[in-house]
């Protein structure tokens, strides 16, 4: 197994790997650098669990190799906001309730925080196309797609605190 | 799901990656997106001996409007056509592969050297009338898009060539639909017609009718174009004309279409995408 | 929109926001994936490409010689296991045929992704390497698929049983027959229910970590106790010795209400080889061999006097369980038998069910589990029985529903439904949908050449399973008892924690749960931790399916909460020198009625409680049990309607709008009760408009990942109206039923209704599901020449 020393910038930080050639870059995050909030629900690139920002886009971590990746700025969920420093999509997501079982919920958090950074209105039809390639098998996606039209500001916030 | 093992080395340049390819042999391939390629080798439907990955190499990017073409670098992906839509069919096509997620990283140089005829842009090519450079051992060669597709993930792309870029006559004047029918919005086409068409006062001056997944190849539907090219643009020709759509063609039946539905969604979509190119 | 924070006291009743979300929201959850343990090793499975063989031989040389890998199984390599996988459903009296189902096949395969090898490594890449230089030869042997040819002869899944017959079962009250000769109208149709996937999207996965004599099992299930107890049984130790953990789980959909045999491998290895040993299951593995659910073929006969009256409802059911009985397969169609009149006064109704071995992937629960069935069998058949009395849809559902003044009403098979108010949902409903201005509309359009359908759905269910004495042993016969249990424990500074005994994974019972004993207690929710999933803490537990976490936990939850407050108020009735009764919980103090400055806070009471300064005889501490056992089901309801569009040229069919109106008991939660709707509308679209698992005539699936088997994205919907009626069920003190099935239970059908009422101009009476471009145009194109059946072949 031979492997190559890949530059990784996720979040922000620097790391330096020696990684096999075919490592996806989901399990690079996930195994090697331990941010394992970037989930894995498919083999085929349908799901969209491993979505993450590769710079700034969103893009599926399962169908790009790590060594891919080289030069490239990462962000995970675990970069967007944290418990004490919630990004707005995470907070729209908490406040209406956008997830149940959570594991479609990282990958919706990123590519929805993408969208709005290339449609910052968008529409409800235009919230339902962009999130064509994330799947969620707990919510009928009625609360997702309220929360990102509310974190784009397009509902009224009835949260009381 | 993960790939088998392979080597990998990434070029600087052109020529260092067209020498990896010629050097690792019949199992080396090109990695660009890997949106095609990836999939497979996950599925384990493709395990190549070596990857050549383009990410590094220069000049492959971009989009140029060059006197009535359009240029455009391979490693383009496709949300990028997408968002310009001054490309026309291009980037209609485009904005309907897969996902966005997919989008921003497949490339429309590696879709076109994978060759499948159930993806959105090889079709579009063809009545296009586009170009693709390939760049070999021995030098550069122009293969029209009708000659690139040769059989189901057979092009004619050599196995020393890079396919470097696509040139795509802009159409000035033309009007332009895509209608892609599936079941969900990021699945494959079960069957898609793409559609050119130059209205001049009513009569039809040109039109290009090209099939998605009717055949192992994109097909153009010639019979339906002779049938409306030079007749006004009425309704009733335009359906006349559709009817024709999927003469000659023989769609191996699947999961979710028979040959003969999927034959009839092409004259079905066929009349809308004319109808609509129009509108 | 959801709330941070509601007063004090008045918690229930509010759509807090969730206690669970924080960590989901930004990656900090904790699935079993997500947990690696020093010196793990890696498994990864040989599975059969087969649907019918023989193994004549494996060699798995090549593989264990590869670097990295510590070892190789076979199914005869696991001889001292206690037994085979177990199937826990014994009804008195009923013979069911129930073959040895191990881990790892034993010399033969049943169907394809049956597990013939198992390799174990150090790396997750190199254990699945190494399975392909496994060396597995197989003579195969004609497969088979086709359920209704299965039951009537051969080849036999399992050769030694001479027959593809699980099991005959029966339900029956009143007299068809009789029911029928009353009849003016009589209407049969074959209701297809095609096979379909739970598809959670985390996949199964474990690790198990045998040491020094006990065994740690993470699994994602809804089932840890379960499992432990088949842990125990199986690998021979004490369930004392054996913990698992149900981390956070990434859905279960049913598809995690299993024993499954690499739950039983892992431990069984680990025990073997004195390491940890991880196994995570590929999505394509998931469709393969992850039980799936549905797959009956029914003959339905409704019949019915010229008014509308239903006299007589019979059903024939023909169930596919795949290739093996899993934990509770054959019992599945029986939970839709329950409820097989709907909310109708039905005088006569009979189920009989056949279940049949096929080469396919075994089915069992899946989201509503026998309920969804028998909902679009009632549900379809009324509406095709208006349709031939000419009469309206929802007024034969009116004439027919049981009155509200019946309840508690015991069905013609003696199910006792507990509570209803069919006319209410329905009234409900009608505030949203105004039918006569729709079907002006859909004159118009259809002169515009565009097809349009509404269709209805008026349903009830029986969930919330327990009692023990109905499903347990000399019951039904499931070989548990279905009680839940609950712990509360205030801690010296005032903080609660709750054990339940249900093990949720999405639902979002931390926070209904919380904000029970918050009520309670006087107390903010979000001092009072929700523990679940792990079969060390709390006592003992009978898990989360079938809609029972609220109306079983909760309630215990409530039961163990007042026993605290009982104690409570001892306390502070000796403490303040008042009498117990006069004790309130108000504004977050135990205070004396009509004094409200002479009181106690909950954290003063506990430090009380803890310093042992208790009333004489009393013993300190503050934390009880509760294990509580209800005397009935509960019964939720609902009445729901859909718009659906219909592109005649192409078949494709495009939901515009969907009305629920659910009747589930007063809310704890009505954000968590829209949330469970929406998600369960959806699977039940999603089986009518999309999804099917799909073998070939070989036993081959052709639907083996996320590209073939079609889960709705949100381009594909509509977003959804919701509303509701509270009916309390006089089964618990709260009033309250279960939500989780509700969604799924009703929306095949209302959609079947929707597409048939849009089709009719067309010439289509009647068409089975999956409601596929294809098929739907099929249906159209052969409009002339469809039998009622529409049983088109897809």
């Amino acid at each position: 197994m031979s492997t190559v020393n890949v530059r990784l910038n996720v979040n922000g930080v620097e790391h330096s790997l020696d990684l096999e050639p075919r490592l996806l870059l989901v399990h690079a995050l996930r195994d090697q650098l331990g941010l394992t909030g970037t989930h894995v629900g498919c083999d085929t690139s349908n799901c969209g669990a491993c979505t993450i920002h590769m710079n700034g886009e969103a893009v599926k971590s399962c169908t790009i190799l790590a060594v891919q990746a080289e030069d490239a700025e990462l962000v995970t969920i675990e970069g967007l906001g944290t418990e004490d420093n919630l990004h707005p999509m995470q907070e729209a997501f908490w406040n209406n309730h956008g997830l149940q079982c959570g594991y479609c919920t990282p990958g919706m958090i990123m590519a929805s925080a993408a969208l709005l950074t290339e449609n910052p209105n968008p529409t409800e039809h235009e919230v339902r196309h962009a999130l064509e390639g994330n799947l969620c098998r707990c919510t009928g996606y009625h609360n997702i797609v309220k929360s990102v039209l509310d974190a784009a500001g397009q509902s009224s916030s009835e949260v009381t605190a | 799901m993960i790939p088998a093992e392979f080597e990998y080395t990434v070029p600087e340049t052109l020529e260092d990656a067209i020498r990896a390819l010629v050097d690792g042999g019949e199992d080396a391939k090109l990695l660009a997106g890997g949106h095609s390629l990836l999939p497979l080798m996950k599925l384990r439907l493709a395990a190549p001996s070596l990857l050549v990955d383009l990410r590094k190499v220069p000049g492959l990017h971009g989009i140029d409007r060059q006197n009535g073409d359009w240029r455009i670098g391979a490693l383009t992906p496709h949300r990028k056509l997408e968002f310009a839509t001054e490309l026309g069919l291009t980037s209609r096509v485009a904005a309907t592969i897969a996902d966005p997620q997919v989008r921003h990283r497949g490339t429309i140089g590696g879709s076109l050297a994978h060759g499948d005829s159930a993806s959105d842009l090889p079709a579009a090519m063809v009545i296009l009338e586009a170009e693709v450079t390939l760049q070999g051992q021995g030098g550069q060669r122009t293969v029209a898009a009708a000659d690139l597709f040769q059989d189901y993930l057979t092009t004619a792309v050599a196995e020393d060539e890079v396919l470097t870029e696509i040139r795509v006559p802009a159409l000035d004047g033309y009007g332009h639909s895509y209608h892609k029918f599936n079941r969900r919005s990021e699945d494959w086409a079960m069957v898609g017609v793409c559609v050119v068409v130059k209205d001049s006062g009513g009569t039809c001056e040109d039109v290009r009718i090209g099939l998605t997944n009717m055949a192992s190849v994109p097909l153009r539907a010639t019979a339906a174009e002779e049938a409306l090219r030079g007749q006004a643009l009425s309704a009733e020709n335009i359906a006349k004309a559709a009817e024709l759509a999927a003469d000659q063609t023989n769609p191996p039946s699947d999961l979710n279409a028979t040959t003969e539905y999927k034959q009839h969604l092409a004259r079905v979509l066929t009349r809308r995408a004319i109808t609509d190119a129009l509108g | 929109m959801s709330v941070t924070e509601a007063p004090l006291g008045a918690n229930v009743g509010s759509p807090l926001r969730r206690k669970e979300d924080p960590p989901l929201i930004t990656g900090r959850g904790r699935y079993v994936d997500d947990i690696k343990l020093p010196g793990m090793l890696w498994a990864s499975f040989v599975r059969s490409p087969e649907a019918n063989a023989k193994i004549t031989a494996v060699d798995t040389s090549a593989a264990v010689a590869r670097e990295g890998i510590t070892a190789v199984y076979v199914g005869e390599d696991m001889s001292d296991l206690g037994g085979p996988l177990p199937m826990a459903w014994a009804p008195p009296g009923v013979q069911v045929n129930n073959p040895d189902h191990w881990p790892l096949a034993r010399g033969a395969v049943k169907h394809v992704g049956d597990p013939v090898a198992v390799v174990i490594g150090e790396d997750r890449y190199a254990v699945q390497d190494a399975t392909e230089d496994v060396i597995v030869e197989y003579e195969s042997l004609p497969a088979i698929v086709d359920p209704e040819a299965a039951i009537a002869g051969g080849p036999f899944v399992h050769e030694s049983l001479g027959t593809n017959k699980v099991h005959e079962w029966t339900l029956a009250g009143g007299d068809v027959e009789q029911g029928f000769a009353e009849a003016d109208v009589i209407v049969e149709r074959r209701v297809v229910n095609h096979r379909i996937a739970g598809a959670p999207i985390e996949c199964r996965g474990v690790i198990a970590d045998y040491r020094a004599g006990s065994l740690t099992l993470y699994s994602a299930t809804q089932v840890p106790h379960f499992v432990r107890l088949f842990m125990a049984l199986l690998l021979g130790l004490g369930e004392d010795h054996v913990r698992v953990i149900a981390p956070d789980v990434g859905g279960g959909f049913g598809q995690k209400l299993q024993v499954y045999g690499e739950e039983l491998l892992a431990c069984w290895a680990s025990r073997k080889l004195g390491l940890p040993v991880k196994w995570i299951e590929t999505r394509s593995e998931n469709m393969s061999v992850a039980h799936q659910g549905r797959d009956q073929i029914s003959q339905v006969k409704m019949g019915a006097k010229r008014d509308g009256t239903i006299t007589a409802f019979h059903v024939k059911i023909l169930a596919d369980f795949g290739a093996y009985n899993m934990i509770l397969t054959p019992l599945i169609p029986s939970l839709g038998a329950f409820v097989m009149g709907g909310c109708y006064k039905i005088p006569n109704v009979q189920t009989d069910i056949t279940g049949v071995f096929t080469n396919k992937c075994p089915t069992d629960a899946i989201r509503g589990a026998g309920r969804p069935e028998a909902t679009q069998m009632i549900e379809v058949t009324v509406d095709q029985m208006a349709h031939e009395l000419g009469m309206d849809p929802l007024e034969i559902r009116r004439k027919n529903f049981i009155p509200t003044e019946d309840f508690p009403a015991a069905t013609a098979t003696g199910v006792v439904y507990d509570s209803g108010n069919y006319h209410g949902t329905l009234d409900k409903l009608m505030e949203h949908v105004d039918v006569a201005e729709f079907r002006a509309e859909q004159e118009q359009l259809r002169t515009e050449g565009v097809y349009r359908g509404i269709g209805f759905c008026t349903w009830t269910e029986i969930c919330g399973l327990a009692p023990s004495r109905v499903t347990g042993p000399a019951g039904v016969g499931v070989q548990a008892g279905l009680w839940e249990s609950a712990m509360v424990r205030v801690h010296n500074t005032g903080a609660v924690t709750v054990y339940t005994g249900t093990s949720p994974h999405g639902q979002g019972l931390d926070t209904a749960m919380a904000q029970i004993v918050a009520d309670r207690l006087g107390v903010d929710p979000r001092v009072v931790e929700v523990i679940h999933g792990d079969t060390s803490m709390g006592p003992e537990g009978r898990n989360t399916y079938g809609s029972r976490s609220l109306a079983t936990g909760g309630e215990a939850v409530v039961k163990a909460t007042d026993k605290v407050v009982a104690k409570a108020k001892a306390i502070v009735a000796a403490e303040l020198e008042a009498a117990a009764e006069d004790i309130e919980v108000a504004d977050g103090r135990f205070s004396v009625k009509g004094s409200p400055d002479k009181g106690m806070a909950l954290a003063d009471v506990a430090g009380v409680a803890y310093v042992g300064a208790v009333p004489e005889g009393m013993e300190p501490g503050l934390e009880e049990t509760t294990f509580y056992d209800p005397e009935n089901f509960v019964f939720p309801f609902g009445a729901h309607a859909c718009v659906v569009d219909v592109d005649a040229e192409t078949g494709k069919i495009k939901v515009l709008r969907y009305v629920a109106v659910d009747d589930c008991g007063p809310a704890i939660n009505p954000m968590l009760i829209d949330g469970q709707i929406h998600g369960g509308v959806v699977h039940g679209i999603g089986q009518a408009l999309y999804e099917r698992v799909h073998y070939d005539d070989d036993g081959q699936l052709i639907t083996g990942t996320f590209v073939d088997y079609a889960l709705a994205t949100a381009a594909e919907l509509p977003s959804f109206e919701t509303d509701r009626t509270e009916t309390r069920s006089p089964v618990n003190s709260m009033g309250v039923k279960g939500v989780g099935e509700a969604g799924t239970i009703a929306a095949s059908a209302v959609v079947t209704n929707a597409v048939i009422d849009a089709l009719r101009p067309l010439g289509v009476e009647y068409i089975n599901m999956p409601l596929s471009p294809m098929r739907v145009w099929n249906a159209i194109h052969n409009s002339e020449g469809a039998s009622p059946e529409g049983g088109l072949s897809s």
